[in-house]
């Protein structure tokens, strides 16, 4: 019972993503092409209030649902990783027009070729993992 | 208000809840990133032997937990909800798409690439499994996808963060303006 909590977030996120349309391929492309505002709408306000709520957790110490302080891990710092790998996905972002989280959103939604996508993301990373230490971090 | 609730969404009540979403995992003590299932699924599977993927998986437990409640979620919108609508795109996009052969939208993804049909060609084939190759692929090197660093990542202000978000974007337009016209037309 401990992971139902999850679940149920994740169900929710799995609401949100296919009632906002996050998860279809027509709204990255309208992204990519900067012809809506809708998607910049949507991880512009999670961004501005991810902010201030952050800033809030931190100033006032407010501790998790165990009692344990919140803590932020910060990301690895190196800045040659973060732009490669960051363009690969973006252009695997509007090839499949979906990225990991809409991938699984989309399966259950109905779209099922998804499955294949989700496959080869799978793949994508198994891959990463194997070439690691070869790539330029 | 049911119809608020059962039409789409627009974006800032869907962008208050994905911050609902990440703040609801920070208060379970953990942090959204979808991501990491990826890697915990290549744990789990065919990937022991990689040094990268040799860790207990079940620490993770609870990301895929959040996993299997995305696809529920997909699952209840399309059955109670949004039900396959067809998105309401922009003119522009709608004329920029209409020439590259895209009939107009008759749900929430298009025919042309998410058909059996269209799996079954070698282009509609490969157009899946390479999008699916890099966003794995790329979602680990750059150490996050959209969760942990557009949403988590600049949400904490972090600098790598601004900089994979920078990358989404710079292979987003590449693909978007100089790949799809030569793909689709």
């Amino acid at each position: 019972m401990k992971f139902f909590k999850f679940l149920l977030a994740g169900t929710f996120f799995g609401i949100v993503m296919a009632q906002s349309e996050a998860m279809s391929w027509y709204r990255i492309q309208e992204m990519f092409r900067f012809q809506s505002f809708h998607m910049y709408g949507i991880i512009g306000t999670a961004v501005v209030l991810g902010v201030i709520g952050i800033f809030l957790i931190k100033k006032f110490n407010l501790k998790d649902i165990s009692g344990q302080p919140i803590e932020f891990s910060p990301k690895e710092p190196q800045m040659i990783k973060s732009i490669l790998g960051g363009t690969l996905f973006g252009l695997g972002w509007a090839l499949s027009g979906a990225c990991p989280g809409p991938i699984v959103v989309n399966v259950g939604y109905g779209v099922t070729s998804m499955l294949v996508v989700l496959f080869f993301a799978v793949l994508g990373t198994y891959t990463y993992g194997i070439l690691r230490d070869k790539l330029p971090h | 208000m049911m119809d608020f609730i059962l039409n789409p969404w627009p974006w800032w009540f869907s962008g208050a809840l994905i911050s609902a979403v990440m703040f609801a995992l920070i208060f379970f003590g953990k942090t959204f990133g979808f991501s990491s299932n990826l890697r915990t699924i290549c744990a789990m599977t065919f990937g022991r032997r990689v040094k990268f993927f040799d860790f207990d998986w079940r620490e993770n437990t609870w990301n895929l937990t959040f996993l299997v409640g995305a696809a529920l979620g997909g699952w209840i919108s399309y059955q109670y909800m949004h039900g396959g609508i067809a998105v309401d795109l922009s003119d522009a996009t709608l004329r920029d798409l209409a020439a590259l052969g895209f009939a107009a939208p008759s749900g929430m993804q298009p025919e042309e690439v998410f058909s059996w049909d269209s799996l079954m060609t070698l282009k509609g084939f490969m157009v899946l499994a390479v999008g699916g190759f890099l966003v794995g692929f790329g979602t680990r090197y750059a150490g996050g996808c959209t969760s942990g660093h557009a949403i988590s990542g600049l949400s904490n202000l972090q600098l790598p963060s601004l900089v994979a978000v920078i990358g989404f974007f710079i292979g987003g337009l590449v693909m978007t303006h100089l790949i799809f016209p030569y793909l689709y037309s």
